[in-house]
């Protein structure tokens, strides 16, 4: 060694590995408009196709006539549901156990429903061709409101399962029913009741909303009818799935189908299910022999693809008059829309609901849902959380603060008294979980004593009294949240979709030079893959970061996966390449000690190489032992440098945090400004702190606009309201607040990184801070719960309703 | 979202532009920033089979000031509005309103002229002509004429401006030095349109009103000039009490439809409550 | 096909003279993506609201899905593909974007970047809050503005020569 020799920081530095706020490899190509999303391709011969779709929300669908639009010069083909039939394609199955109409087959259940698929030369003859298409309807009553699904005369929306009072999760009591999912001991729970001090009851609602990434759901299909092959470039968060999936709809073997998803623009849930646009590319590419492109516009965008929430949630909490609680009871209306087509894990119909016990050691919980059909959009996507985690949050934050109020105890205070205790950890909860770590009380005093908890409930006594004696017309509300996600599905003991279970993978390949490259089986739709993976590679084989390359989304390439949601990435794919990773250094060692001429066992790990115990001056570095890897082998072992993991995690992970929302609201206008919103999360180890950071900041804009007005509705007779930007409410930077952002590590036990997860956590948790912000400002005026969202005009209302217009 | 087909026309002067026009009837359209009519042609509400493009012509660009009169040109943009010292100077409620009008793109494309010209409730500038009591000045084959804008609205999407007309400018009176002014929009959100709206223009004179002017936007199918609440405010000292009839008498007046802004009985308080901070503020403004 | 006559345009685009035959209709966003294949600025909402398809046009931000080609005839275009510097280094504000976190999915940053150039021209030194009303036209699902505001904000200070700021929290 001379003193030119890096030092073992500088060593350590150069890989950029764990821990470091490495800055994107992708931005390279984002920055100067050289992304690869799908709209982009080109192919010889592409043509393209579009939907004519529904004006009505419950209709039969008497005739389609295409006459007209099929004598329009660059009309190629009109698909009915007439066609699909030839190929068994009509319906297709769901997610969840149902099935669903590729195009309208006799009626239609919701507005905007796909009827035919035009395909034309381009976009605007499609465009075209699609207002000469007549179709004749004839109207039926339209079933909007859930909480008339099940009653006795209402409508029949479902024909085809006329008859079938068994569905895919049990017995359907009501024509309109789809299923009841029930955990817990009623029993025990009951008895909580019975027994208790005090009670609180609610109807909580969270409203429909909708994922919608900056780029729409869109794919090219394109069948190579010589060599029997189809290729499918989509905006796909599961690629590996949708193959399965359109090997299992199709007669095309799973070998001669090529998924390909190229840069994603934004997916929040919206990416993950199947949808009536890519069967019908598929089928049409089929027909013509050549590749067909479908994109949707915004509109069917926000009023077809997959809304999320719609819970309805009645909320029973017992406690005992000092605070502590002993029970909770739950039931859900949960309204589906004309199809149960929710992106769940197969055997979950409400998803992981059941975490709705919390950050709380409730002795006793008892849990209903009742997924019901209505004349609206099917869907019901995890939107930028863990599956149904955020309805569960929202519920149990918005139960905890009505609880308080009736208890008359400060809501941080009663959320510190019934915390899960560090030494409980691993804990098994009341509906059926066991979290793995937490220390819910250090983060949540953390966050008190960083934002001065008590001194802004000083404030807004001060200004409560002031609003009072008429001085100001302002009032002010502090929004408590402290949330414990659960994500990283899944352990195949309970998780599978469509019966794969839902492991993730990775493959390392190093190459004879000691670059690397990686596949794995996520897709990044913004979250920094080809940055973070290559991150934990380098720390776990000592191989620079910027060596490193990774690749995600081409199904030929990247062993099976099942895809980015749920926040299951980091726990699932990431697990998955530190393994594939410790595989490889395994053998590092062996190849290191044959060089070194030692014992494998005589060496030690150090930051980039092999070292002799007690000699470090005796070492190998990675890129050497790579070289030597293909170059000279020990004696008897397989050339090469590269390893497979299938990582099929042994439980969830459970993240959690801590946030406060303080608002101040206009009581005469309506109008909530967010003053302060600060954000403590707990996601384990940390990968790269600066992406960490931008994940959060996004999810918090996210709960922000949903617990702020963003939402789909509907009105009586069924059509869907405000599906545009202009409406649909996404904040602009006018309208964001400031993010103040912190942290607290408590690794997860069982993850080989200790990392948990972070990219849904903001939306989980922000909408319960943002939504008790509004309530606690209300609560001196006499409110218990105001339902989201909280729009100008509904806070509005809901002020003049308390009497504080005068 | 693509548009239907058209032919497309490109005058060079407003005399070529409704020569077009008149030609093809209701068949034409005129197109100025685009930012309305682009959009309800992408839905295929609307569908002119003549698009006659207003951007070549020369002479329906500029702000020039003669005596008490400011006369903008009606192709000149939002962004230009904004950027101009003269308005900036004797009318500065021409630029608080243009910044509160949809997002700084379309501020670059969207003009003054076809901002009052379509008869979208939603617009903002018809309610401050009509607070400023402008006069629209419409070209046709017969030559000029000029209606004022509190008499151009009829109801949504119609006006007085006929289909072989063109409005080629809007002249402003100019208010007198130290009037005070104020647009108070309430809406959702960067390019939403009002959720309510109110303009006012007034002057003080020892302490009381000697002049005010109100209009309200988005909570009726026209702009509206609420003149009854002006005259209630003249000659008051703004006590509580006037200001709450004025308040009062504007929310008379207003018709506003329920949607995502919010249902007609909450635009109609906005419509009232944007009237009561908008006159604090042009009062605060003339008092200097 | 339709009997509306095709028109002639020609534009210069990222510097370069571009001539061709459009039908009217054509959507300047369609125009840039099929016909010159630029496809870095995208199409978002189609309604003007998102400004994923800002270009610059004769110095002025515009929506290119709300524009027809033929109103672009004889201007000069500036898309994300002429953003770098001349030497193909990524210019202050690629950089910016890049250093401070400014993006996530990558779908809303040509027009954000576009946007940006035209701002930081007209307002070489911006507060905070007039970055966040120059940048109002253009939406983001991924990032929540506050690294988008420092990404400018760290392109003003590079092009000022003043003190860059630490890089993302």
């Amino acid at each position: 060694m001379n003193d030119m020799t890096p030092t073992r920081e500088q060593r350590e530095a150069a890989l950029e590995g764990m821990g470091c706020k490495r800055k994107r490899v992708e931005d390279i190509r984002f920055t100067q408009g050289k992304g690869q999303y799908v709209d982009d391709l080109k192919l010889p011969g592409m043509v393209f196709g579009d939907f004519v779709r529904s004006p009505y929300a419950h209709a039969k669908v008497t005739k389609i006539d295409a006459t007209e639009a099929l004598k329009l010069p660059g009309v190629i083909a009109v698909l009915t549901a007439e066609d699909l039939k030839g190929v068994n394609l009509a319906w297709m199955p769901t997610l969840a156990g149902d099935v669903q109409m590729v195009l309208a087959d006799g009626k239609v259940l919701y507005q905007n429903q796909e009827v035919a698929f035009v395909v034309a030369e381009n976009r605007y003859i499609a465009d075209d061709a699609i207002q000469l298409v007549e179709v004749e309807y004839e109207e039926l009553p339209v079933l909007v409101d859930p909480f008339q699904s099940m009653a006795p005369d209402a409508p029949v929306l479902r024909p085809d399962l006329e008859g079938k009072m068994e569905g895919a999760h049990g017995p359907r009591k009501h024509h309109n029913h789809i299923f009841t999912w029930e955990v817990g001991d009623k029993d025990e729970t009951s008895k909580a009741f019975a027994e208790a001090d005090v009670t609180v009851k609610e109807l909580i609602s969270y409203h429909r909303t909708h994922p919608s990434p900056l780029e729409t759901c869109q794919c090219v299909a394109s069948m190579d009818k010589v060599k029997g092959e189809l290729t499918v470039w989509g905006t796909f968060q599961a690629p590996h799935v949708i193959r399965t999936v359109a090997s299992l709809l199709s007669t095309i073997p799973e070998h001669k189908i090529h998924v390909i998803a190229p840069d994603i623009g934004g997916g929040f849930g919206n990416k993950v299910g199947a949808y009536p646009g890519y069967i019908c590319s598929i089928v049409a590419s089929i027909v013509t022999g050549v590749p067909v492109k479908w994109v949707e516009d915004r509109m069917e965008n926000l009023s077809t693809t997959s809304f999320a929430r719609d819970y309805h949630m009645t909320t029973e909490i017992a406690a005992k008059s000092d605070g502590t609680v002993t029970g909770l009871k739950v039931h859900v209306l949960a309204d589906h829309g004309g199809f149960d087509a929710c992106a769940d894990p197969s055997k979950w119909p409400a998803g992981f609901f059941n975490i709705v016990t919390g950050s709380y050691d409730f002795p006793a919980a008892h849990l209903e849902v009742d997924g019901v059909y209505t004349n609206k959009a099917p869907g019901g996507v995890a939107y930028r959380c863990s599956f149904r985690v955020t309805e569960a949050a929202y519920c149990i934050e918005r139960g905890m603060d009505i609880l308080a109020q009736k208890l008359g105890m400060d809501p941080a205070d009663l959320r510190m008294k019934n915390f899960i205790k560090p030494e409980q950890f691993p804990y098994q909860s009341a509906l059926g979980w066991e979290y793995d770590s937490g220390d819910y009380h250090t983060a949540m005093q953390k966050a008190m004593d960083t934002i001065g908890y008590r001194e802004l409930r000083a404030e807004q006594k001060a200004k409560q009294e002031a609003f009072k004696r008429g001085e100001t017309r302002e009032i002010m509300g502090i929004g408590v949240s402290f949330f414990t996600e659960i994500v990283g599905a899944g352990p195949s003991k309970n998780c599978d979709i469509l019966g794969v279970a839902m492991f993730d993978s990775a493959e390392i390949r190093v190459h004879p030079t000691g670059s690397v490259i990686s596949r794995m089986g996520t897709k990044s739709q913004g979250q920094g893959h080809e940055t973070t993976w290559a991150q934990i590679i380098a720390t776990e084989i000592g191989i620079p970061a910027a060596d490193i390359m990774v690749e995600e989304g081409n199904t030929d390439t990247a062993p099976y996966g099942l895809g980015t949601y749920g926040s299951r990435s980091t726990p699932v794919a990431g697990a998955a390449i530190a393994l594939a990773a410790r595989k490889i250094r395994n053998k590092a060692q062996m190849i290191a000690a044959h060089m070194l001429e030692v014992s494998e066992y005589d060496l030690e790990w150090d930051v980039d190489g092999f070292q002799v115990k007690g000699n470090p001056q005796a070492r190998k570095a990675m890129k050497e032992i790579a070289w030597a890897a293909y170059h000279a082998p020990p004696p008897g072992m397989e050339p090469g440098l590269e390893a497979v993991s299938y990582y099929d995690p042994p439980n969830m992970t459970y993240p959690f945090g801590a946030y406060f929302c303080v608002m101040d609201i206009d009581v005469d206008t309506g109008v909530a400004k967010t003053r302060r919103f600060y954000a403590l999360d707990d996601c384990g180890t940390r990968i790269n702190p600066m992406i960490i950071e931008g994940q959060v900041h996004g999810g918090l804009t996210e709960a922000f606009a949903i617990a702020m007005g963003q939402e789909i509705r509907y009105d009586e007779t069924g059509n869907v309201m405000g599906a545009s930007f202009m409406d649909f409410f996404i904040p602009t930077a006018v309208e964001t607040p400031h993010w103040e952002t912190d942290y607290t590590v408590t690794p997860s036990p069982h993850h080989p990184i200790g990392a948990k997860g972070v990219g849904e956590s903001p939306n989980v948790g922000g909408v319960p801070a943002f939504s008790n912000a509004v309530n606690d400002a209300f609560q001196f005026l006499g409110s218990t719960h105001i339902q989201m969202p909280h729009d100008a005009w509904r806070i509005w209302q809901a002020a003049r309703d308390l009497g504080a217009h005068g | 979202m693509i548009p239907g087909e058209f032919t497309y026309h490109r005058p060079s002067s407003v005399a070529e532009a409704v020569a077009i026009l008149a030609s093809h009837g209701d068949e034409a359209r005129p197109l100025s920033g685009g930012h309305s009519l682009i959009p309800m042609m992408k839905l295929r509400m609307a569908a002119p089979e003549h698009l006659v493009d207003l951007g070549g012509i020369a002479d329906l660009k500029g702000i020039a000031e003669d005596g008490d009169t400011i006369t903008v040109g009606a192709m000149t943009t939002q962004h230009e509005l904004i950027g101009s010292d003269l308005l900036g100077a004797r009318l500065p409620i021409i630029r608080e309103t243009s910044l509160l009008i949809a997002d700084p793109q379309i501020r670059y494309l969207g003009t003054l002229g076809g901002n009052v010209a379509n008869g979208d409730p939603g617009n903002d500038m018809p309610a401050l002509m009509q607070c400023l009591n402008a006069a629209y000045v419409l070209t046709g084959p017969d030559g000029a004429r000029e209606v004022a804008a509190r008499e151009f609205y009829e109801a949504a999407y119609f006006t007085a401006l006929a289909p072989d007309e063109i409005l080629t400018a809007v002249k402003i009176p100019v208010p007198p030095t130290g009037h005070g002014y104020a647009y108070e929009k309430l809406k959702r959100k960067v390019g939403d349109y009002a959720t309510a709206a109110a303009a006012v223009v007034l002057t003080l004179s020892g302490g009381s009103v000697s002049t005010c002017s109100v209009a309200l936007t988005n909570v009726a199918d026209t702009p509206l000039y609420a003149e009854e609440a002006g005259s209630i405010l003249t000659g008051s000292t703004l006590d509580a009490d006037t200001v709450k009839r004025a308040v009062a008498a504007a929310e008379a007046i207003t018709d506003p439809a329920s949607d995502g802004r919010g249902p007609a009985e909450y635009r109609i308080k906005m419509a009232g409550i944007m009237l009561e901070r908008a006159l604090a503020r042009a009062a605060d403004r003339a008092r200097g | 096909m339709s009997d509306i006559e095709q028109i002639p345009v020609s534009l210069t685009v990222n510097g370069k003279k571009v001539q061709r035959f459009v039908e009217p209709r054509t959507l300047l966003i369609h125009f840039l993506r099929e016909e010159l294949d630029l496809t870095g600025p995208h199409i978002g909402c189609e309604t003007s609201h998102c400004g994923a398809c800002t270009v610059d046009m004769n110095g002025m931000s515009v929506k290119s899905c709300t524009v027809f080609a033929v109103q672009a005839n004889g201007a000069e275009l500036t898309t994300i593909e002429g953003m770098a510097n001349p030497d193909g280094t990524l210019s202050a504000l690629q950089e910016g974007f890049r250093q401070m976190h400014g993006l996530q999915c990558g779908f809303c940053t040509p027009g954000m970047i576009t946007r940006a150039h035209t701002l930081l021209k007209e307002n070489p030194n911006p507060t905070e809050d007039e970055i966040r009303m120059g940048i109002s036209g253009n939406l983001c699902r991924c990032t929540g503005y506050q690294n988008i505001v420092k990404a400018i904000q760290y392109a003003a200070a590079k092009l000022n020569g003043t003190d860059i700021q630490e890089a993302a929290e």
